[in-house]
């Protein structure tokens, strides 16, 4: 039989950054009138409120833009998207699959704001930038989603073709002391 | 202080406990912790530190800050390791330093060039412009290479910087720029009030002025004592970051600062893998900017002589590095600060000879006399003598001239408040009168300027200044502290009082020429009356034509001279000649700052596929299509890429190959309108497409021309998995999203990139379907069930699949899209499935040949963005019914549906073994004129036998079996046109 692991393009671990285990994910599209019955249908209330998630058990939405959220499901399996879009159906949305376009790192730690502040130019202070928070943006020339995960801890989805460009700068800037 | 020691035996804040050697052209020599290259060689009485740029003058430390012209040096750390152009000022010792002088051969003492200062009357300001016009040849052959030759300061490095160097960006409330008494109350004020705040400063230690403070006292305790207090408050504040060794050398819009921060040069070994500089990008809501003042020099003959300096520098030797600059000292003053020196110095012992005052009887002057000196009032600076050192200066006062004899000479010709930032940041100057100073006026950024940057030049109106600066620029980003900023009570011994002086100093031999304005591009007051006199007014001007204020150093102690001789020729005030623009770098940065971590392999993102790493297992060669590495081809027992792609070629058309696609753009678009979204983006017709079918699709831009290709599957009634080209991705989605949002806003339907959700790997090959067919559960594959140009989802491995039957190729094909978390592993089941029947992988420049060989076009390569759907021999793909579609008005132009218009041919060359040039032109046979075509692929078909070529041909399409032309530099390539397919024309191959 085939080992259906699903495999990394990262090269290692290390003290703040490391891999996260693979997520299921999709991209949710719908019209503002009708965000909340497809919440009520997701069991998961979409965030209206710009850069603002919103989680419930496994599953987070993160707002992306006043019309595009990405859902992420902590326990990766192949069903979950198929399933949501079997809760949807009839529903005015889009859904599509992009579990594997993206992987993620985990950058945790005293130093996680300043790795970060290495290549992304936004304000990641508390203050600025709160548990919660996510926005996609750039780190050094690859776009990104970044998610406040916890006061130390940030969530940072990258497009998997750019995943060691993003690791190796990540690396050096954890490096330097 | 014994000969050749000009240490004092105490004081400083030099670690005397911790001598350090250093070398300076190959002499050995010593300081202590806490020198600079320049205050250890002044320790030692060197003073000559190089050669002037023009005249190659012998030249001296003048300053003891970033305003340094002279002192610029070669650091080599090892072989690789070479730094051009360092200040020696603001470079720190460390033991073993090793450092050069420059623009000298073959020394310093001994300087060939220096002849050029007995014909300086030869090479004025401007000569340039003058001479080396004829013959007009000689300039490329014989001035512009010598005079190239002659001209730069220092050796660029011939290695590779084997450095690191980091960036980062900051936020914050309040960046304090400058950390001297005002920098420092300010960041207090603003950190006091919870702000966030950085304070930076150019300079290893923080204190500004107040390290060469002596006999100062700040709210009753000596300034070190404060000093010290104040800073180790600040640096116990949880929202104050303190940068010491960075300058802020940029001020870009909204409030964007770049800071330049020395991490490890300092130090004798620097730790391996740190980062040698870290250039800051900061993002701050306010900046408080108290970047200090600068002394200037004063404009008499001959003061360019090493041991020739500024006065406020000889104090800050004295008390900071417990230096003399000499032993005899001459003091010529135009400003208070002078007394101040010359006070300081001789309560430390060493003589002062003589203070000319080039202004009247004052107060300060009886003070001097009081006090024991011998001071001229009125005074006139004739001139100064000495090789490779001053040691004499002639005065006259009254009517008597008299020569002293000196071993330094100090300046003080008044203070010059340093607005380079501020004048970066757009802020609008104003000339005060009464400080002879331009000041900082208008802001146009969220910043103030505190201090001695502002005309605040005493202790105590500086730290008050300071404070309320930052007490304001915390309120004004919101945080409210204190209704008023603390006042500060400060005793000083001699205050830094009055005065100033600007333009020429009085002379009574205004003919001697070499009275030097611009130290570092070696200009004199005769050289900026020159250009007075040959008509050029606006300062911009002059600036050019004598290149005052153009080196390195910005003109930081000449900039307000020269306009003072320019003002005094013309007899037009300072403000109406107006202050040149300020640039960044305010001091030169290196330019591994600037590139930070972006090189070599992360000098751009290398995008990479799940297959990528087998590939590179697999020996293949990459290419760079956009950022993507691609494997080009996969070369086996040392082949060429001729015969790898020769044998590609034939194993695909004769067995089964195996592609990596991955790189095709892909977008899912979902929702109820999706076929009408279609219908008006490409030119096909998409309304009648059935569920499970695909169909080749062509995109234009609204000119008509095609912009890219790609083939669509249907997977739903509202539902469509679009290919794009690999490099027309992001700009296929980006115009899709522009129509979207801005033209038919009221489609219920969405884009989603899913370029990199899938794997693709294309298994091209007549026995394309043996291979894969063992492996997808719950598809049938025969032809009757998914026949060409099919898409459907199954699993393969275990896993999800989503196959297209596709090919660009010509033979039997499938497109596996598998999600890319099992791209690898997928492939390498079919890899190894694929074994059994000879299967090969093939990389981009096999699928080119084969596509050529069945006359596929590919963007980029047959378009240009002047082809046409017809050109390209695409017609058919347009639906003719639909009302509108992207491009489709501009089709129906006169010129676009022009008979004589260039349309995809293909050529076969009569000899078959010649390969035609892609881009090579084409003429009819035997004609002599215009090019009627052009290349646009060409290769050697394997498969063939023979050379193949598509190419672009005015009324290509009528000229079938013509007989062209392709001239090349060795003759005229004789070439036949045919039909632009080569290979299975009826298509049987494919429909297997």
């Amino acid at each position: 039989m085939f080992e259906t692991r699903i495999a990394s393009p990262f090269s290692g671990e290390s003290g703040a950054i490391t891999a996260v285990a693979p997520l299921g994910r999709a991209v949710l599209r719908c019209r503002e009138a009708d965000i909340g019955r497809v919440s009520d249908k997701l069991g998961l209330a979409l965030p209206q409120a710009a850069c603002r998630s919103e989680s419930n058990g496994p599953n987070s939405a993160l707002w992306l833009g006043p019309d595009e959220w990405l859902l992420l499901n902590a326990d990766m399996q192949d069903g979950w998207v198929p399933g949501l879009a079997a809760r949807l159906d009839g529903e005015l949305c889009s859904l599509v699959d992009v579990s594997h376009r993206q992987v993620a790192l985990s950058i945790d730690g005293e130093r996680a704001e300043e790795i970060l502040a290495s290549g992304c130019a936004l304000n990641l202070s508390l203050r600025a930038f709160p548990v919660g928070m996510c926005t996609r943006t750039m780190y050094a020339r690859a776009e990104i989603v970044l998610w406040r995960t916890g006061p130390r801890s940030f969530y940072l989805d990258v497009w998997r073709s750019f995943a060691r460009y993003v690791e190796a700068l990540l690396r050096e800037a954890e490096s330097e002391v | 202080m014994t000969n050749g020691n000009f240490r004092m035996p105490s004081g400083g804040r030099i670690d005397r406990s911790r001598p350090l050697r250093f070398s300076f052209d190959g002499r050995n020599y010593s300081g202590f912790d806490g020198d600079t290259v320049a205050s250890a060689l002044l320790a030692n009485g060197v003073h000559l530190v190089g050669r002037s740029f023009k005249y190659h003058r012998p030249r001296g430390i003048m300053g003891a800050g970033p305003d340094e012209p002279n002192a610029l040096i070669g650091v080599r750390r090892d072989q690789e390791r070479y730094t051009p152009n360092l200040l020696a000022t603001q470079t720190e010792l460390y033991e073993g330093l090793d450092a050069v002088s420059q623009n000298r051969h073959p020394s310093l003492e001994k300087d060939r060039m220096a002849v050029n200062d007995k014909f300086s009357r030869f090479i004025p300001a401007g000569f340039y412009y003058k001479t080396f016009m004829w013959p007009r040849k000689a300039w490329d052959r014989l001035f512009e290479p010598r005079i190239r030759a002659a001209a730069g300061l220092g050796i660029a490095p011939s290695e590779p910087d084997p450095d690191s160097y980091a960036q980062r960006y900051a936020h914050c409330d309040v960046l304090v720029i400058g950390a001297g008494p005002a920098g420092l109350t300010a960041a207090m004020e603003a950190a006091k009030s919870g702000a966030q705040v950085i304070l930076c400063d150019d300079r290893s230690a923080m204190g500004g002025s107040l390290l060469a403070a002596k006999q100062v006292t700040i709210e009753g305790a000596p300034a070190a004592r404060w000093l010290a207090g104040t800073l180790d408050s600040l640096a116990g504040m949880a929202n104050v970051t303190l940068l010491p060794r960075t300058s802020a050398f940029g001020y870009y819009p909204h409030n964007w600062i770049g800071l330049a921060q020395k991490l490890t040069d300092h130090l004798a070994d620097a730790p391996p893998g740190q980062p040698r500089e870290r250039l800051w990008q900061v993002r701050a809501r306010q900046v408080v900017i108290a970047a200090g003042a600068i002394e200037r020099p004063l404009v008499f003959p001959d003061n360019d002589r090493p041991g020739i300096m500024l006065a406020d520098a000889a104090r800050t030797y004295l008390q900071q590095y417990g230096v003399a600059v000499g032993r005899k000292i001459v003091v010529v003053a135009a400003h208070d600060n002078g007394y101040r020196t010359a006070h300081e110095l001789k309560d430390a012992g060493i003589e002062i000879a003589v203070i000319a005052d080039i202004r009247g009887d004052s107060p300060v002057a009886a003070r001097a006399r009081q006090a024991g000196f011998r001071v001229l009032t009125g005074a006139a600076i004739d001139g100064t003598s000495g090789k490779l050192r001053v040691a004499s200066i002639t005065l006259t006062s009254g009517r008597k001239r008299e020569t002293v004899a000196c071993d330094a000479v100090l300046m003080a010709g008044g203070l010059t408040p340093s607005v380079h930032l501020f004048s970066q940041s757009r802020g609008k100057l104003a000339w005060d009168e009464h400080l002879q100073a331009y000041l900082p006026d208008q802001s146009a950024e969220a910043e103030r300027s505190a201090g001695a940057c502002r005309g605040h030049f005493a202790l105590d109106e500086a730290l008050a200044d300071g404070a309320e600066a930052g007490r304001l620029a915390a309120e004004a980003a919101g945080f409210a502290f204190r209704p008023a900023a603390p006042v500060y009570t400060c005793a000083v011994a001699h205050p830094i009082g009055g005065g100033g002086h600007i333009g020429a100093a009085p002379t009574s031999d205004p003919a001697k020429p070499k009275a030097f304005v611009d130290w570092q591009n070696d200009v004199t007051a005769a050289d900026i009356l020159l250009a007075a006199r040959e008509g050029f007014l606006s300062i911009e001007h002059v600036k050019r034509y004598t290149t005052t204020g153009m080196a390195t150093d910005q003109g930081k102690l000449s900039n307000i001279n020269a306009l003072g001789i320019v003002s005094e020729a013309t007899g037009r005030s300072i403000p109406e000649i107006g202050l040149t623009t300020f640039r960044a770098p305010y001091t030169p940065i290196s330019f591994g700052t600037l590139a930070g971590r972006a090189r070599r392999d992360l000098l751009d993102p290398a995008r990479i596929t799940a297959i990528n790493d087998w590939a590179a297992q697999q020996g293949a060669v990459f290419e760079d299509v956009g950022n993507w590495k691609r494997a080009h081809f996969f070369p086996k027992d040392r082949e060429d890429m001729h015969a790898a792609v020769a044998r590609e070629c034939l194993a695909v058309r004769e067995r089964v190959g195996i592609f990596d696609a991955s790189t095709l753009g892909k977008i899912e678009i979902v929702g109820p309108d999706a076929a009408e979204f279609m219908n008006r983006f490409y030119v096909n017709a998409w309304m009648k497409l059935g569920v499970g079918k695909c169909r080749y699709g062509v995109l234009l831009r609204e000119d008509g021309f095609v912009l890219d290709d790609g083939v669509v599957g249907r997977l739903a009634p509202d539902r469509f998995h679009v290919t794009t080209t690999t490099g027309g991705a992001a700009r296929v989605l980006g115009m899709m999203e522009d129509y979207l949002q801005t033209e038919w806003s009221d489609l219920d339907v969405w884009l989603t990139s899913t370029t990199e959700q899938w794997s693709v790997i294309a298994v091209q090959g007549p026995k394309a379907r043996e291979v894969i067919e063992p492996l997808v559960e719950g598809l049938d594959l025969s032809p009757e069930a998914l026949p060409h140009m099919s898409i459907a989802d199954a699993q393969i491995c275990g896993v999800p699949m989503r196959l297209m039957r596709v090919s660009f190729t010509g033979e039997l094909g499938y497109e596996v899209n598998v999600p890319s978390g099992y791209g690898a592993m997928v492939w390498q089941a079919i890899w190894e499935r694929g074994q059994a029947h000879g299967m090969v992988a093939y990389g981009t420049e096999t699928m080119h040949v084969l596509r050529a060989e069945k006359g596929f076009i590919i963007i980029g390569q047959e378009t240009d963005g002047t082809v046409t759907p017809d050109d390209a021999g695409l017609a058919w793909a347009i639906g003719k019914a639909k009302p509108d579609f992207v491009g489709k008005r501009s089709l129906a132009r006169p010129a676009m549906t022009d008979p004589d218009r260039k349309q995809l041919v293909g050529l076969l060359t009569r000899d078959p073994h010649i390969v035609l040039e892609e881009g090579a032109q084409i003429v009819a046979s035997g004609a002599v004129g215009a090019s009627i075509g052009h290349v646009t692929s060409a290769y050697h078909s394997s498969v063939l036998g023979k050379s193949i070529a598509l190419a672009m041909v005015r009324g290509g399409r009528a000229r079938l079996g013509e007989r062209l032309e392709v001239p090349m530099p060795g003759g005229a390539v004789a070439v036949d046109v045919v039909a632009p397919i080569f290979l299975d024309p009826k298509g049987d191959r494919v429909h297997v």
